[in-house]
């Protein structure tokens, strides 16, 4: 579904990602863990198509498609989700404006009718259910005023409702409490399908332990410097990053 | 709702001003030029009684020892005011007995601008005067409304029929010494919409004036006149369009309200007068005087408005508060584009004690447009207690227009509480990408984030004029990005 | 037309009594000196003054105080009596170094009129600076105010004989702040017009204090002018307290140009003064350039007090805060114009405007004009302004504590004052003026304690 190859991404004229190659099949989840500053972001955004990312080599083929020739939208409507480390507020649009766009606008791209005004509702409370969203959070405006919990909750709402291929979840679970992140994760698991992929983005192990990843990859630097099984993220998180750290600096 | 959307987006994706055709429609004209011969003229046409003549032209003779003002933040090209038709009517009869004596092409124009004059097809609950190149067509729903003892026509009319209220009121307001522009209308005005609700009447429908410019080189002067007798309500919309020209064409209107105690006027405009091509050729200059006065205690006037056409516009909707806990609010959403300028903005003048006044202004400005918020808040000493709250933000897309705030605080009492805030900022490119991300290309989130940020002030129009106004705002904002 | 013709009359006033006064007032000037003031006295006949409905003076009327029974002196006068004697400044342990000038003209006791360090420092009477660094005045004197657009600044460039003048070169800083002190005193109505001029090279550093005082009870018309220029990463410090009586008028025009990396603070505190009005003016013209500009006025009686703001964004990534604030009590009015002009391409520029009013009595009246005028979008601008009175809340609150109405009252007008006067760097000025503000919100006199004449009435 995804192949990175030999990605190296600038943010300013500094290189933050010096070579990232990484395959992701279908019905695959892979973990990407890492310290503070390692690049986790960094590969997200870039993956998604934001423009302060400059990519300055490498290939990413999505979908049998290259995928750094598409603009972000394209990308969105080819069902590549980014669950945001900090979603943004836009205040004055309504959730429920902003998402029967996105969806109809997903449609449109694949010749499909738009979606009535009831379907989409019906679809709405369906999703809402299912990733156990208050109906409140729906009624207001594009994360204006949600709390930190409630912005992570929506990303997975959304993702749940636009029902993409493969998805992206950048710190989905930093700034959760026990009960969210429980709640997250299970919205996760339940849109698992063996068509689609995910790429769980964290810093610590306590989200793996309900996502179970197939693959863990460790990124230091900008490189990933260690994969393996779920088993790894068991062992980082026994031994810490700093483990990662000399490893990585005595093979260096 | 969700056709509606994408009615908005295809929309979007059409083309740039919808309303630019041109209606044959068989009009009688007074050849161009200014001087007391056409005023009189025209008063003549009208059949106006004797004071009313002589009202014009005093207003005339005023007018031409006035100099146009300078103040506002406008370039305002040379205007030849003896270059102008002061008069263009469609040719009808005295007054029409039904509807199958308009002129069909007359009527097909306002099919087209949405606006049926056949009142089954209307939309229930607005009653229409349609006012094309400052006459009006025809008056839907009046006899409904006379029901109720609502007078709702065109001014003409008003005229004839209820010279006294005419005379009370008229100038009671807006007098006509009061602004070069308000001098003019006063000496050339050729019809408009007067609305009168009694004691104790809760209007059932909203009232809407249509105002279309058909004739070219022709001026348009209408002036509407509300006035809400002790305990009534009235909702009052109106809506403008005019045809795509290469010349410039001048528009200026007078709009009174006299609200007495206990009553609420809302009044709501969505102003799209053909704002000139992409280089700034052509399009409608929108001098307009609009000023509404509490004469009476508690009682409130609102002004909204969503100001997306005109080359210029230079209007301040503006409340007078004289009686005791009245209240003043001017909501607006003003949006620029390619080479328009706009100064709009309100003036609150707070004479009675605890009067209230609210102000949210909304400028959005694009390619190399200029957009200025103006407004004055003036607390006279006697009004103690009286409050006021201004936020006016400004939106800028692009780096080629501009975006002006021109607050005017004065305040003469102690015991007032005045504040004002202001923001300019540009649409944030994470929420472009955050939109982009979920589907949604650049100029629709663009849309969306500005329809947000309008949002406040598009909440305080009625359901049917909330949907043109989004529509509206994207229409004007295309190809404003890229 | 009675009116305009007053006001043509006040105009060829003061062109005349240019025409008439040449000599002395050409006394020594430098080929480019006289020039300007040619150029400026004839600006100065173009504009005339500003009428009553002119846009920028739309809140206070100049040109009626300008009409008669002011001496006006083109040289400074002999006196019967030792200024120092008369006036010491009283805040003990303010280390400065004091410049007098006394109606408009460089004082000083013993002669030494201009000052030169080793490490290149100048400072002392602009009068002489033109007669011994002719080239060095002659660069930046008259370059920063524009004579062209203000009428008062054109009438001041071609009347103004001396000031002070301080040179800072690149990388260097005075061992102590310069305080010039403006002394009115005379035994007639005058009308004084002076100008100073502060020029800082890249990476220096200079704190002025400015402090205008009324010695005699006559009635004073003051117009000056002070240009500073800014260099590269250099700071400038600027703080003024006006002190004058109430039969006062003064007009200021402070105008300052930034370069790249530059700092500059503004503050005026108002304390007292007839009719007062403050024009600034500051063009940021190299990039991460800040400045912040800062007023306080406290009047009463029918004091008039009105500050005038224009902050040019010129160049992109520059910063600037505005902040004004006043206190109106009796009959006092107040006016507050603010301009925040950001042109095309001065992208990422932060500006911020605010000015805030208490009235304290019913005849008290405030007129506040915040402007943005804003021409490049990549920009973070925002204004505000409020008119009120003090918190009931915050009242009730102290009162709870025990604190009397009357005194809860002065800590709440303390604390809104504060704002502006916790930017004074310097400790010892900043205890001067919260003493001195303290006084003055309690009605006692604010001025400097050991001064011997009661300018007050």
């Amino acid at each position: 579904m995804l192949t990175i190859k030999n990605l190296k991404v600038s943010v300013e004229g500094k290189e933050i990602l010096k070579g990232i190659d990484l395959e992701v099949k279908a019905g695959e989840v892979h973990a990407i863990m890492g310290p503070n500053g390692s690049g986790k972001s960094t590969l997200a955004a870039a993956l998604a198509g934001n423009e302060n990312f400059e990519i300055t080599e490498g290939e990413v083929e999505y979908m049998g498609q290259d995928l750094l020739e598409l603009s972000p939208e394209d990308r969105a409507r080819e069902g590549m989700f980014l669950g945001f480390q900090y979603p943004v507020e836009i205040p004055g649009v309504s959730m429920v404006n902003f998402l029967r766009t996105a969806i109809n606008e997903k449609r449109k791209y694949r010749n499909e009718e738009p979606l009535s005004a009831g379907d989409f509702l019906k679809l709405m409370r369906e999703k809402k259910n299912l990733v156990d969203v208050d109906s409140d959070l729906t009624s207001r405006s594009v994360n204006e005023g949600f709390s930190g919990g409630e912005k992570k909750k929506n990303e997975i709402f959304q993702m749940a409702l636009l029902e993409p291929r493969l998805s992206i979840l950048d710190e989905t679970d930093s700034g959760l409490d026990i009960d969210a992140l429980r709640i997250v994760a299970n919205g996760v698991n339940k849109m698992k399908k063996p068509g689609n992929a995910t790429i769980v983005i964290t810093h610590y192990q306590r989200l793996l332990e309900y996502i179970v990843p197939d693959y863990v990859h460790v990124l230091y630097k900008g490189r990933i410097v260690k994969s393996g099984n779920s088993q790894l993220a068991v062992e980082l998180e026994e031994k810490g990053y700093d483990w990662i750290k000399e490893k990585s600096g005595s093979e260096a | 709702m969700a056709s509606e959307q994408d009615k908005i987006i295809s929309e979007v994706t059409g083309n740039e001003y919808k309303f630019g055709f041109h209606s044959n429609v068989e009009t009688e004209t007074l050849p161009r030029g200014l001087n007391e011969e056409t005023v009189r003229a025209i008063s003549k046409k009208k059949n106006e009684p004797e004071w009313l003549t002589e009202f014009r032209v005093k207003a005339y003779r005023h007018w031409l020892t006035m100099k146009m003002p300078k103040w506002a933040h406008l370039k305002i090209p040379e205007i030849d005011y003896n270059d102008i038709i002061y008069y263009a009517a469609p040719k009808r009869k005295a007054s029409y007995e039904s509807l199958d004596e308009v002129d069909p092409e007359l009527l097909d124009t306002f099919n087209k601008l949405g606006i049926p004059l056949e009142e089954q097809k209307q939309l229930t609950g607005v009653a229409v005067d349609a006012v094309m190149d400052s006459i009006s067509v025809k008056t839907t729903f009046s006899e409904t409304l006379a029901d109720l003892g609502i007078i709702f026509c065109s001014f003409s009319d008003a005229v004839k029929n209820y010279p006294d209220l005419i005379k009370k009121y008229m100038g009671s307001v807006v007098p006509y010494t009061d602004n070069y522009f308000a001098a003019l209308n006063s000496a050339v005005f050729s019809d408009g919409s007067f609305c009168y609700i009694p004691k104790g009447v809760h209007c059932p429908m909203e009232l809407s004036t249509y105002f279309r410019i058909n004739a070219a080189n022709t001026g348009q002067f209408e002036r509407t006149l509300i006035v809400a007798e002790d305990d009534s309500y009235v909702s009052y919309l109106e809506g403008c369009t005019a045809p795509q020209r290469d010349e410039n064409q001048l528009h200026a209107a007078i709009v009174e309200i006299v609200a007495m105690e206990n009553t609420e006027v809302k009044y709501s405009t969505v102003q799209n007068w053909y704002p000139g091509d992409k280089n700034g050729k052509g399009g409608i200059y929108n001098f307009v005087t609009k000023r509404g006065i509490c004469k009476g205690d508690n009682s409130k006037i609102s002004w909204t408005q969503v100001e997306t056409g005109s080359a210029i516009t230079w209007k301040y909707p503006s409340c007078i508060l004289k009686g005791d806990n009245s209240v003043g609010e001017f909501y607006s959403v003003a949006v620029t584009n390619n080479h328009q300028q706009a100064d709009t903005g309100t003036k609150m003048t707070h004479i009675g004690k605890n009067t209230k006044s609210i102000v949210v202004s909304k400028g959005i400005s694009a390619g190399r447009s200029d957009n200025s918020y103006r407004g004055l808040v003036k607390i006279l000493k006697g009004a103690g207690n009286a409050r006021n709250f201004s936020q006016c933000d400004s939106l800028l897309l692009g780096d080629r227009c501009g975006a002006h705030t021109f607050p005017y605080l004065e305040v003469d009492n102690d015991t007032a509480i005045v504040e004002h805030e202001a923001t300019t900022s540009k649409i944030g490119e994470d929420q472009i990408f955050y939109c982009n991300q979920r589907g949604i290309d650049t100029e629709n989130a663009i849309g969306l984030i500005v329809n947000g940020y309008a949002k406040e002030v598009l909440n305080k129009l009625p359901m049917e004029f909330a949907v043109e106004a989004q529509k509206l705002l994207q229409i004007t904002l295309e190809g404003s990005v890229g | 037309m009675k009116t305009l013709t007053a006001a043509t009359d006040t105009v060829n006033k003061y062109t005349s009594l240019f025409e008439e006064n040449r000599d002395e007032i050409f006394f020594d000037s430098p080929d480019f000196l006289t020039k300007m003031r040619n150029e400026s006295i004839r600006e100065f006949q173009r504009m005339g003054f500003p009428h009553k409905k002119a846009e920028d003076y739309k809140y206070i009327h100049l040109q009626p105080f300008f009409n008669g029974g002011l001496t006006n002196r083109f040289s400074p006068r002999k006196l019967e009596f030792d200024v120092s004697e008369m006036f010491r400044c009283d805040i003990p342990a303010l280390d400065t170094h004091i410049l007098l000038v006394l109606n408009g003209f460089y004082y000083t006791e013993n002669g030494q009129r201009l000052h030169e360090t080793e490490n290149g420092i100048i400072y002392g009477s602009l009068d002489e600076a033109i007669v011994k660094h002719p080239a060095l005045v002659e660069k930046y004197l008259g370059k920063y105010a524009d004579y062209r657009i203000d009428p008062f600044v054109a009438l001041n460039t071609a009347y103004a004989r001396d000031g002070v003048f301080v040179y800072v070169p690149e990388g260097q800083k005075p061992d102590k702040p310069l305080q010039i002190i403006h002394l009115l005193l005379s035994d007639d109505n005058e009308m004084v017009q002076h100008r100073n001029l502060f020029v800082t090279g890249k990476n220096s550093e200079l704190d002025v204090i400015i402090c205008d005082h009324t010695l005699s009870s006559h009635l004073f018309l003051t117009n000056s002018i002070s240009e500073a220029v800014v260099g590269e990463n250099a700071r400038f410090d600027l703080v003024r307290i006006q002190n004058e009586h109430n039969q006062s008028v003064q007009i200021t025009n402070s105008w300052m140009e930034q370069a790249a990396g530059s700092n500059a603070k503004h503050r005026n505190i108002t304390l007292h003064g007839g009719q007062v009005r403050n024009n600034l003016n500051v063009k940021l013209k190299g990039e991460n350039a800040s400045c912040d500009a800062y007023g306080l006025f406290l009047s009463d009686k029918h004091q008039h007090v009105d500050n005038f703001t224009i902050i040019e964004h010129q160049v992109p990534n520059c910063v600037s805060n505005q902040h004004f604030k006043g206190v109106l009590d009796d009959f006092a009015s107040g006016a507050f114009t603010g301009k925040i002009h950001v042109h095309p391409d001065a992208q990422k520029t932060v500006a911020y405007q605010s000015n805030n009013n208490i009235l304290l009595t019913r005849d008290a009246r405030i007129r506040s004009k915040p402007q943005l005028e804003i021409y490049a979008d990549d920009v973070k601008c925002s204004h505000g302004a409020t008119v009120g009175q003090i918190d009931e809340s915050a009242m009730f609150y102290l009162q709870t504590r025990g604190i009397p109405r009357q005194e809860a009252r002065l800590m709440l007008m303390y604390a809104f004052a504060d704002d502006v006067i916790s930017t004074i760097n310097e400790v010892a000025l900043r205890e001067r003026i919260e003493q001195l503000v303290s006084k003055r919100l309690r009605g006692e006199l604010s001025r400097c304690d050991n001064c011997v004449i009661s300018c007050y009435d």
